[in-house]
This record gives C-alpha cells, structure tokens and sequence, in this order.
C-alpha cells in the first residue's frame, strides 16, 4: 500500500528549484517538449545511420554498441574540417552577452536554453576529449564524460534551438551559436537520432522534389484550385505553365505555399502579380520546393536536397530564378547554394524584364527575392494598385530570422507593406529588423507534439505583437516566411488571439488592381473587402 | 478597514516579497535574469509577472473583487507558467504565496492590532482566486490540444476539400448510372 503522507509532511512543498550547477543538474525529458524519433523508412531513403524503431521516451535508444567512438570520430572530423567549429568551442570566454538574447530562455526560464550554456553542453564533451587541460583536469577546467545522459541531453536541447541567430548579434565574438546546434544535430544524426519532423519531409524533398511529398499531378491539382478561387474573386482565369522549357524565369517556393492556410493566399497572390506583369516564368513539378529540411540535418543533406534548383534551371534553360517567401530557404540559397552547387555560370544576371532593374546582388545566386522583385515593381511605378482594399486590416511586420540576419532583406517588405496597406504599424525596436524574435518553431521545430516549447519560444514575439495589439489594434502580422505563416498562427492563437498572420504577397494581391478584373467585393480570404460588407 | 490601510501602506514592500517568492520558482541563473531586466520586450515573463501581481494586489484591497478583471490578471501569468516547467499545482502555487508574504510582512501588527478577522477575508479572497487559477490554468492546457487540433485541419483541408470534390463526383457519376438503369429498365418494358 502506498505510504499516505502526513498533514505536517504535506505542508512542507518546496518550491524552489535545486540550486546545482548546470553541469551537476540531470535533465529529464519531458513530453511536449521533444518532438517523435526518426522512423527507419525515411532514414533508409536518406542513407543515414542506424535506421531503426525507436521512441524518445523509452530508456534504450538502440545506439550502436561504439557510439561514443562514432560521436567522438565524427566531432574530430569537424573540428579538422570546419575551421569556424574549432574556433567556437575555443574562444567562448562565458561573459553571457548571449544568455539572455535566445527566445526559448526569456520564454521558457530553462538556463539550459542560454546560447551559452546550449553550447557548452557541447563544449564540455569537446575539452574533455580533446584539450590537455580538460583532459587532465576534468570538471574543473569545464570537461565531462560522453555518457548516455549527456547525448540525451544533446537530443533534448539541440532540437530547443531554432538556428535563429539572435544570439550571435550579440556576441563581442562573433560565435554564430546556430553553428554550434548544427554541428550537434551533425553529430546525432550519426547515431540515427534526428526527428521525424524533419528526417520525414527531407526523404520527401529527397524523392519527390517538396518536403510535403507532393508529386506533380497534385501540384497542379493544388494550384487549379487557388486559380478557381482567384477567378471567383476577381473574374480573371490564370493559365500558369509548367516545367516549360525556355521559360525566362523559373520560379521556385516553399511547398507550404502550395498547400496550408495562410499560405496559399501567398501563393494566390504570386500567381496574379505574374500573370499581371504578363511574366516569362514557368513552374516546377520538381524543384517544387525552396526550403530545405536538409540544412537542420546535416550540411551534406542541405547540400543534396539543394542541387535540385540549379538542375532544374539548367534543365530547362530558363535566364534566372525567381524565389517566394520563405525563410530558411533564403538562408540557403544567399549563404550556401552558391559555393555547393554552384558556379551557376549557365544561368545571367537576374535582370527585371518589367523594369530594366539587374540585381547585382545577385550576380553569383542568379536567385532573386520576390520581395525584391516587387519593390521594384512598386518603385518603378509598374503596378497599379488600390490600398484602400486592405483598410480593414492594421498591418504589423515580423521580420523573418533568416531573411533579416541571413541576408539583410529589411527594407523591401515594409515598402511594399506601406504602398499596398494604409495603416502599418512598427513593432517595439529591440525585437525588428536583426534583433527579430523568431516566431519561436523554426529550424524544423514546427511539429505537433512539442507544442508547449513552441509557445515558450513563440512568447518574446506574441509580447511585442500584443503591444502593437493593444496601442494601434492591430489584427494582421505580416512576414515573408512560409513557416512563420505556419507556426504564428498557432503561437498568436495562444498570446494574443484574434491576430491573424499574412504572407506580403496576399496584401499586394489584394491591393492589385488587374485588367479586366471584375468589381472586387471580396479578398483572397472570401472576406468581404472595406465598404462591400453584404455584397460578396 | 485597517488591515487594508497598513497593506496600502506596505504594498511596495509586499510585492517586492511576493515577487521574490515567484522568481524563486525559477532555477537561479534565471531569477537574477527575471529581476534585473526591466525592459517588457526582453523580458516579457518578468514584466508580466510583476504587472499581474500588482494589478490583483490592487484589485485585493478593493472593497469588492471583480471576478472578470481578476480573470484577466491571473491570465495573463498563469497563461506563461502553463507552458513552463511547472506541475499544475507549481503553475498556480504564486497565489498563495500571498498569504506567507502578508503574515510575514504585518506580522508586528498581527500580535498588537487585532486584524485577525480581516486577514482570514482577506485569506478567502485569496483562497477564491486559486480556485478561478485553476480554472484558467485548465483552459491555458486545452487551448493547447485545440491549437494542435486546429494545426492539423489546417494542413489537411484542402487535402479534405479535394476528396470531398471527388467524392460529390463520384455521387454524380451514380446518379447518371442510375438515371440510365432507370431508362434501360423503362426501355425492356416497353
């Protein structure tokens, strides 16, 4: 029978948290907090290590019997190869710069959560194996043992991390702390350990061209119902082409455009722009996708899931290539695609048949923003558009994580944002433009089962949308990420409900005033527009 | 009525006790962090926190509480800690703190005044707000399982929709069958 405890022992509840050094603090796994293990099918598809039946919440993770030997071989291998890695777990001088910046601690409270201290779990493996002072002194020169309970904890944490980068804005250094998760998650992902949220859209990506596993009929089934819903909108049929050889441009975007609410009103919104503009472009069946699940994998992954976009372009011949709204995805294509796929010397400097305009910025890519694209447009006076259609909406903008602090890209979207909207708001300084907070479910994180840590991360940006909320009303977040579309959803549902979330292109769509189109009295949303309440 | 004289008087020393108590839930690399940051949007947990415990101080020595308005206040802490590292009854434990704070911050007072009478109302407001706690704490959790639920009609609704079309086409299909087995039939019996 169980031990029924005393009025007196009852009493004495303590609340405070065990005071312990990190290094000295077990870390359980809770559930809500990880997401599902890697199912072996899609580890089999990817050929990665240890394909197997496993669950994160059973004591035996079915390791092979020398893991450590494989961990410790694979972290050397980084430390030779990646010159950035051995810097980072070198010159971390603990100052704390960076503790206090990442959207899981301020949410969450978890010091484990500190960049700092995310880093040292890794650090500390590293000085125990592979520094003289950590290896004669142990714990007391910040070095520990690879135990079982240290892995799990990488696996716990690693996946706590969304890659945003805020952190490495602070840093007097320079650490990009995203580098050091990536080159933990590397490391895992030798024993088969990744999450099935991201090994399942990568074997996706892998074999079918788009995370979502959409295979080309459905892509275009997909679109023609976007069509019939912007022909019931405005009156006008749109005929797009696809895999058309000796198209102009070729245009690629995140699968979740195709396919989740709020992002196909995004897409809806690219395919009147272009027809609008009577553009030279083609869609593809098979570069079909612009993110990339790789890149929260492994390097050699991202590397593989990436060469389709250039292949594809070669493939059909197209001048160069156009890109939605997504978020990693431009850290990819900006930062990596170049030098892993690249020279694109078969493809010319992205010039605006519109407009005349050459991106010279991207003249190594060939890949353009459509942000980009379309301020362009707007500058050049080459749209005709109606703002007032988007007066219903108070209009706020996240900045994405990867397309602030990975490429720079500020100033497009709240251009186009301030010429199809007339009421815009700005959120609190500290969390736009390089400080964004990241819509807190990133880099992978955005699955189901780990709900409770996505609101945590989600928390430091739902504050700042409340304010905006509370002083000017504001109902709209706009950004240009498919997975910010995705995830703000459910994380402002939560901290500030009523808030909806919008790709730019839905409101440029909205405010786009086309030939032949009929009296608009509804958005993209079946919504009645501003003054046409009762006539939709 | 002295009991909330002396505890406007003391409020700023009673919030800055209850405060402590509440950071000291959290490990304490992140109660000094919770503390000294005043900013709101680097620090939403802090900020929030001590927003809430005041305005539902202020709201204690109204003469009446206004259960909605107290609602809000509780929401506003008990929807953070709900996702935090916290049992439910961790999550909604800062209210009672309240009462430790009190008698330890009038506890002076307590001996020579004779305030018991109104400390135990005083408690039993107290006590009313853990039990509205634990109602909101309850819907902090299952709006959790909705924003899940919500998430995966999203991704499959047009997936839904599509199916739907297909099967009404398929209805439609049926029904010429039928109408020509009707016209067949017709046709033999003539």
């Amino acid at each position: 029978m169980a031990k029924t405890p005393k009025p007196d022992e009852l009493s004495k509840i303590n609340y405070t948290p065990p005071q312990s050094s990190w290094i000295d603090t077990p870390t359980e796994l809770k559930e809500g907090y990880w997401c599902y293990g890697a199912k072996p099918k899609n580890l089999e598809i990817l050929h990665f290590p240890n394909p197997r039946e496993w669950r994160v919440q059973d004591e035996d993770w079915k390791l092979p019997e020398n893991w450590q030997e494989i961990i410790l071989e694979g972290m050397k291998e980084r430390l030779d190869k990646y010159r950035s890695f051995k810097v980072f777990m070198d010159i971390c001088v603990r100052c704390g710069a960076c503790a206090d910046k990442c959207h899981f601690f301020i949410g969450s409270g978890d010091p484990k959560n500190m960049p700092v201290l995310r880093a040292e779990l890794l650090r500390s493996v590293y000085r125990g194996n592979f520094t003289a002072a950590g290896k004669i002194l142990g714990k007391i020169a910040g070095a520990r043992p690879l135990t079982l309970a240290v892995l799990k904890e990488w696996w716990y944490y690693f996946f706590q991390c969304t890659e945003c980068r805020r952190c490495s804005v602070f840093c007097p250094y320079g650490i990009d702390t995203a580098e050091i998760t990536m080159m933990g998650r590397e490391l895992l992902n030798l024993l088969g350990l990744n999450t099935d949220w991201i090994s399942g859209p990568a074997a996706n990506c892998y074999m079918k061209g788009n995370h979502l596993g959409l295979e080309p009929h459905t892509i275009v089934g997909n679109l023609s119902y976007m069509l019939d819903d912007i022909e019931t909108a405005t009156g006008i049929k749109i005929e797009p082409t696809f895999n058309r050889k000796g198209a102009e441009i070729l245009f690629v975007t995140p699968s979740g455009d195709l396919f989740a609410d709020p992002g196909t009103y995004t897409c809806m919104g690219y395919l009147m722009l272009f027809h609008e503009l009577g553009l030279d472009y083609t869609w593809s069946t098979y570069a079909s996708e612009g993110g990339n699940f790789g890149f929260f994998t492994s390097n050699e992954l991202a590397k593989r899931l990436n060469s389709k976009i250039y292949a594809e372009a070669k493939r059909l011949g197209v001048k160069w290539i156009l890109g939605g709204e997504c978020g990693h995805m431009w850290r990819v294509l900006n930062q990596y695609m170049d030098t892993w796929n690249g020279p694109a010397d078969f493809l010319e400097v992205p010039k605006s048949p519109i407009t005349g305009t050459v991106f010279e910025n991207t003249k190594t890519t060939k890949m353009v923003h459509i942000a980009e694209f379309t301020a362009d447009l707007i500058k050049n006076g080459k749209l005709k558009l109606d703002p007032k259609r988007n007066d219903n909406l108070k209009v706020t903008f996240h900045d994405s994580c990867n397309t602030s602090r990975g490429m720079g890209l500020f100033e497009e979207p709240r251009y186009i944002i301030n010429n199809v909207c007339n009421n815009f708001y700005e959120m609190d300084e500290l969390t736009i433009r390089e400080k964004t907070f990241c819509c807190g479910s990133g880099s992978g994180l955005n699955a189901g089962e780990n709900m409770e840590i996505r609101m945590r991360g989600g928390l430091p940006r739902a504050n700042a949308v409340k304010d905006v909320v509370d002083k000017y009303g504001v109902n709209m977040v706009a950004n240009i990420c498919a997975i910010d579309r995705a995830v703000l959803t459910a994380s402002l549902d939560y901290w500030v409900p009523g808030t909806k979330v919008t790709g730019v292109h839905e409101l440029v769509a909205n405010a786009l005033i086309m030939k032949g189109e009929k009296e608009r009295t509804t958005d993209l949303r079946g919504e009645p527009l501003p003054g046409m309440e009762g006539n939709e | 009525m002295k009991l909330t004289n002396l505890l406007s008087e003391k409020k700023s020393a009673v919030l800055n006790r209850w405060y402590d108590a509440i950071l000291n839930t959290y490990p304490s690399d992140t109660s000094s962090f919770l503390k000294q940051q005043k900013n709101p949007f680097l620090n939403p947990v802090g900020s929030t926190i001590f927003q809430g415990i005041e305005d539902l101080f202020n709201e204690l020595l109204q003469c009446k509480m206004e259960g909605e308005r107290v609602s809000q206040f509780l929401d506003n802490i008990i929807r953070i800690r709900a996702v935090q590292n916290f049992t439910p009854s961790q999550c909604i434990s800062f209210i009672l703190f309240l009462k430790k704070v009190i008698r330890e911050e009038i506890k002076d007072e307590l001996a020579t005044q004779h305030l018991y009478d109104e400390l135990q109302e005083l408690e039993s407001k107290i006590d009313e707000m853990s039990l509205l706690a634990f109602d909101i704490f309850m819907k902090c959790r299952e709006k959790l399982f909705q924003l899940k639920a919500d998430e995966l009609q999203r991704w499959t609704f047009r997936r839904l929709k599509k199916a739907d079309e297909i099967y009404r086409q398929e209805s439609v299909h049926e029904d010429i069958y039928d109408e020509i087995t009707e016209f067949k039939r017709k046709e033999v019996a003539k």
